[in-house]
């Protein structure tokens, strides 16, 4: 099994080597080949993987590969844990990996950089799915700052734009700024457990649940709270957490297809998947748990707002994706890991579909992202409509879409879940279904309903893309479609996760609501009894009337509420306060360091300053050597007879 | 030929190559290059052979050379290779023929005499960490100086002469202090022991008075400070890498810096363990102060050079922060970082001579979007800075990576005894891995990304010779980032032992922190699966 399981993230590896450094030898057509044929070959292994796993009920395989170093007793090594978990996350990966790919063979058919954007989508895929397999810390570290690196440069792919160049460097900062973070919490989990295995240290949590760290003169938390808190603030700035979530809208400079994968389907994923690996250690800390909760509340329904006044069909996507992010965060902070994971790989499918829908019309519309410059799209698009629709009715969690199971589920759990916060919560998620339907329809119906409002030259030449466009959409349209009802039962309330996700019977939400599971319609028709379903029609509907309905009042509204507008179009600040306090403080302070501490105290007090004391000195020295004669002889006679005396004396 | 015989041979031969010099005609520059770099290139051949033999399983020297020297001073000539120093003289002898390689082109005047110096100067460093006598270590550091001295001053930029009165003001004070520091300790440990001995083994087994050792200590510390260097002995680098061509700052960077760092592992700490104990905070603090600021002040710099030059002041501190840990991942990530500053630093300078070559200035705004003009010179830049950074796969994550676990290893543990600084120490200089990204992204970013534009049309891509040897750098980041099992295992002996000796002292009550400094667990334990 270890060379099956080797070959699914080397194969990809393999693909971006070669598309990567032969860029000339294997030419356009080569790079693509090579690099779909390693995801696709990362796709079915999965797949046999899976099936292997989570349908057969194999035991976790659990082994090293490959040891790093080794100092001390401690060994620091590259090794594989698949569980239903990892099975779960390396399907998801390559498979949408796979639509990417296929994808970007129409959407980046002539761009030059063509061979290096296949052996970057490549080298991501490859280290997420290290990410994801990974069995210690060492590696989950690799990885996480591998795909930060992958995306770095896909973000700023097109390099000449300065625009570009400006996100990919926040990107990069932010996520280092959780790394931060991140980083204290490996070395805390080193040092108290003496291992980074993940076997090792979850089977020692339980006994050093006690232990207890002052964090601040009289503040005492627990080890585990401590932790729990450090790995989630780098969880936070890969999943775009507030208040670390700016660097995802501005990521959006990069081609779409990478948004899709890295910044929708897969990256942005990788800080809720590490919090359900790390259960057991998250499970003894209600504290790290509550703080979890509140974070993605706050992200999911603030985050949404700010979608409702975007007018870049991407930036409209990104937006919603923070918001989901925040939903599957607070899923875990509610202990319901499974439906955290089960809406990360729905969200997975139907977010990455929207993206690819919006790169489609992006192409056809010649380059135009603005929203308010489109309409009318349906008749020309119809393949892209209908995914669309798909996608948009998935992620507003209409009953029965996929969206819709996990989405049900995070709230259930969250309702009955007593921790701390859940209330607030609960609350702000059950607001967020209107805000979601809110933003999807809008962006859905100004784009492909209404009046046309492009130019007529970009309206003649409106048409659907070529099927390496069109295949890869309907190939994640089903899933997004089927996903939650196929999977609701098993992953929920089944045994799907075994112990690959654990949680203390007290805080299991699932399993107490389970208990009312009674299937698919079952659950379906208890959707339609409770109020977030509709909220999701009031959502559309309200989109509708705005948007098609009466088109005269947005601006009418626009005008009564300009200050809230206006605070969510800069989206709260963060944007202005990190440039400004952060950046802006960083360089003033380095700027003030440089030129009073290296310039002026350094150098122009000590060092020149000790270099003119030694001229003066010398100066002074200088003075008695007068070359006169008879000066030196009456120094020597002087000298001569001042000896004399002290040794008389003596 | 026996294994010590091609050390001393390995030591030897760029004098030789020196000698050889004034035998090659003046007009025949290219042979006097060539022959420099076959030197060069032997030399490191024969380094690598020796590394290769090197056991890893024996503690203390291999290959060792002794002869008495001034028997009546107890001064003999001592050299050979251990865990302490076996990886800085690969990293010497590796970098020598880049460095030949790399200034193919750019010095023109006094050709002879710049490889004259260049040998002499590969001669006096090696000499540095090879020697395991005090006085010959002392003779070695000095003569160090000159080439270097006459490198920035006769081949250097503009404001070479007050960048080499600056750096020799600095080094010579600090050079004062250790001679004196060296008299009085072998006076010290012959009225210990009735023994007179320069050698290293010698006098790690007396044990001086605490007062002494503290005075000893603070006139070494202060000399290895200034090589470092740490903030605040550190205004000489910035200049002197400016100034210097490019040689002399890939030598300046890839390995004079680390003999500072090596003289605190090998005799500042090890030395004087009581002392040592009494300054650790001191020193710590100024670690972290030297990552934070290096850090602050690379942020803010206009000039490429000056960039990487606080830069290596930020990447410097990591390795001091290892070593005052003492702790056994700590200081062998901190031999790593040694070893993988001399390769980014180094590299990253050879680059920008390069560009400096083609254009004549190295001011960061008058360069954008090198990516289109100059692709494979922007990809190696780019995989260096990266390395710089400390992304995984590359050797400058082994280090930094392992210097911050040790660090923390090290300060939770006196956490739990009740002194909160290392914690928070430790804790800030993680912050120095999120300066660290700023500025080199920033200058990656300013430098390859943006509109294209350059000082000079038209600028051609590196040549094969150029390629050569940054792809030699290459290699070696990524050997060590991905497989560094075997350089660590290398110095895992020498590692224990500066632990024992730090752990040793007159302090009552033993050492405050043993040489096993992790809690203990069962035999067998391990960070991974046990196989």
């Amino acid at each position: 099994m270890l060379s099956l399981y080797l070959a699914i993230p080397l194969a990809p590896l393999v693909g971006s080597i070669v598309s990567g450094l032969f860029r000339r030898a294997v030419g356009r057509a080569g790079a693509h080949w090579v690099t779909i044929v390693g995801v696709a070959l990362a796709t079915v292994l999965s797949g046999v993987v899976f099936w292997h796993t989570v349908v057969l009920g194999a035991a976790p395989f659990n082994a090293s590969v490959y040891t790093w170093a080794l100092s001390g007793g401690l060994r620091f090594e590259v090794g594989f844990l698949v569980d239903s978990l990892s099975a779960s996350m390396i399907l998801v990966v390559s498979f949408v990996s796979l639509m990417v790919h296929i994808y970007t063979i129409g959407y980046m058919r002539e761009d030059p950089g063509y061979q290096r954007f296949f052996s970057y989508i490549s080298l991501f895929t490859f280290a997420m799915l290290m990410l994801v397999m990974s069995n210690n810390f060492l590696q989950l570290f690799f990885g996480w700052e591998a795909v930060g690196l992958a995306s770095y440069l896909l973000i700023g792919f097109w390099y000449e734009r300065e625009t570009a160049i400006a996100a990919n460097l926040k990107a990069f900062l932010v996520n280092r700024a959780g790394d931060f973070g991140f980083l204290l919490g490996i070395a805390a989990v080193l040092a108290h457990f003496g291992s980074l295995d993940y076997g090792e240290v979850f089977a020692a949590a339980p006994g050093l649940k006690d232990v207890t760290v002052q964090v601040l003169p009289g503040v005492e938390w627990s080890l585990m709270t401590l932790v729990g808190i450090l790995l989630f603030v780098g969880a936070m700035g890969k999943s775009a957490q507030v208040p670390l979530h700016v660097w995802l809208p501005d990521s959006m400079e990069g081609p779409t297809p990478i948004s899709a994968l890295i910044h929708a389907a897969t990256m942005v994923t990788a800080g809720i998947f590490m919090v359900a690996r790390m259960s057991p250690i998250y499970e003894l800390s209600d504290t790290a748990l509550s703080f979890v909760l509140v974070i993605g509340a706050v992200t999911a329904f603030f985050m949404g707002l700010v979608g409702l006044v975007q007018n870049d069909i991407k930036r409209v996507v990104a937006y919603s994706t923070l918001s989901q992010l925040g939903y599957m965060t607070v899923a875990l902070g509610a202990s319901a890991y499974a439906a955290g994971v089960f809406h990360l790989v729905t969200h997975a499918f139907f977010k990455a579909l929207l993206f690819l829908a919006a790169g489609s019309v992006i192409i056809a519309m010649h380059h135009e992202q603005d929203i308010r410059r489109m309409g009318g799209i349906r008749r020309h698009m119809p393949v892209t409509y209908w995914t669309s629709l798909v996608g948009s009715l998935a992620l507003i969690g209409f009953p029965g879409f996929s969206g819709f199971f996990s989405k049900d589920a995070i709230l259930e759990a969250v309702h009955h879940s007593q921790r701390p916060g859940a209330g607030f919560a609960y609350l702000a998620l059950v607001a967020g279904v209107y805000v979601t339907a809110l933003y999807t329809f809008r962006m859905f119906f100004l784009v492909f309903h209404g009046r046309p409002r492009m130019d007529p030259h970009t309206l003649e030449h409106l048409h659907e893309g070529p099927a390496v466009i069109t295949v890869p959409l309907i190939g994640l349209a089903i899933p997004s479609m089927l996903a939650g009802a196929v999977l609701v039962g098993p992953m929920l309330f089944g045994d799907y996760f075994r112990d690959a996700i654990r949680v203390l019977p007290a805080n299991d939400v699932l399993a107490e609501w389970g208990g009312h599971y009674s299937g698919v319609l079952g659950f379906v028709a208890h959707g339609l009894s409770a109020p977030p379903v509709w909220l999701a029609m009031a959502g559309v509907v309200t989109a509708w009337y705005l948007y098609l309905a009466r088109p005269d009042l947005p601006e009418r509204l626009h005008g009564a509420l300009r200050p809230l507008h206006s605070l969510l179009e800069k989206g709260y600040g963060f944007d202005a306060f990190y440039r400004r306090v952060l950046a802006g403080g960083a360089r003033a302070l380095g700027g003030v360091l440089w030129r009073l501490g290296d310039q002026r105290v350094i150098d122009g007090w000590l060092v020149n300053g000790s270099a003119r004391t030694a001229g003066l000195l010398s100066g002074l020295v200088r003075r008695i050597q007068t070359g006169y004669l008879y000066q030196y002889a009456f120094a020597m006679i002087a000298g001569l007879v001042a000896l004399l005396g002290w040794f008389v004396r003596g | 030929m026996s294994d010590a015989t091609v050390l001393n041979l390995v030591l030897y031969l760029p004098v030789l190559g020196a000698l050889a010099l004034p035998a090659i005609p003046v007009r025949r520059e290219d042979l006097t290059r060539a022959l420099a770099l076959a030197v060069m290139g032997l030399q490191f051949l024969l380094t690598a052979y020796l590394y290769a033999r090197f056991d890893p399983a024996v503690a203390g020297l291999q290959f060792e050379t002794r002869l008495p020297w001034i028997p009546s001073w107890g001064v003999s000539y001592q050299i050979g290779l251990d865990g302490f120093n076996v990886l800085l003289v690969l990293l010497t002898a590796f970098l020598g023929p880049l460095v030949v390689a790399g200034a193919f082109t750019a010095i023109r005047k006094d050709v002879k005499l710049f490889h004259a110096m260049v040998l002499l100067l590969q001669f006096t460093m090696l000499g540095t960490f090879l020697a395991q006598d005090l006085f010959l270590f002392y003779l070695f550091w000095e003569a160090m100086l000159i080439p270097m001295f006459l490198i920035i001053g006769v081949w250097g930029g503009e404001r070479r002469v007050y960048a080499t009165v600056k750096f020799v003001l600095y080094t010579a004070f600090g050079s004062i202090l250790m001679l004196g520091a060296v008299i009085y300790l072998a006076y010290a440990a012959h009225a210990g022991s009735g023994v007179s001995s320069f050698a290293f083994a010698d006098l790690y087994r007396t044990t001086l008075p605490v007062p002494a050792q503290t005075v000893l200590l603070a006139a070494f510390a202060l000399s290895f400070a200034i090589k470092v260097p740490m903030v605040p002995f550190h205004t000489w680098l910035p200049d002197a890498h400016v100034e210097a061509p490019t040689a002399g700052s890939v030598i300046l960077a890839g390995v004079l810096l680390k003999m500072g760092t090596y003289g605190f592992l090998k005799l500042g700490f090890p030395l004087f363990p009581d002392a040592t104990r009494l300054f650790t905070p001191a020193i710590m603090t100024l670690s972290v102060v030297s990552i934070l600021y290096g850090a602050g002040l690379a942020l803010v710099q206009t000039d490429i050079k000056r960039v990487i030059a606080y830069s290596s002041i930020s990447h410097l501190g990591y390795v001091m922060l290892g070593l005052v840990s003492a702790d056994l991942l700590g200081i062998q990530g901190a031999i790593l970082q040694m070893v993988s500053h001399g390769l980014t630093a180094g590299g990253l300078f050879l680059l920008v001579g390069m560009i400096y070559e083609r254009c004549h200035t190295r001011e960061l705004a008058a360069y954008g979007g090198l990516a289109r003009i100059l692709p494979v010179y922007s990809v190696f830049f780019m995989i260096l800075t990266l390395a710089a950074i400390g992304l995984p796969t590359t050797s400058g994550f082994t280090g930094e990576f392992l210097v911050l676990l040790g660090a923390f290893s090290a300060a939770w543990q006196q956490y739990e005894l009740g002194a909160v600084q290392p914690l928070a120490l430790s804790g800030a200089a993680v912050l120095g891995v999120v300066l660290g990204a700023l500025y080199m992204l920033r200058l990656a970013g300013r430098l390859l990304f943006g509109e294209a534009r350059v000082p000079h049309q038209p600028v051609v891509d590196l040549a094969l010779r150029e390629k050569l040897v940054l792809g030699a750098i290459v290699a070696g980041v990524f050997a060590l980032g991905l497989y560094p099992q075997e350089p660590l295992r290398k110095s895992e002996l020498a590692a224990r032992q500066y632990q024992e000796l730090l752990a040793r002292g007159v302090g009552a009550g033993g050492p405050a922190r043993a040489p096993e400094a992790r809690p203990p667990r069962p035999a067998g334990q391990t960070a991974g699966k046990t196989p």
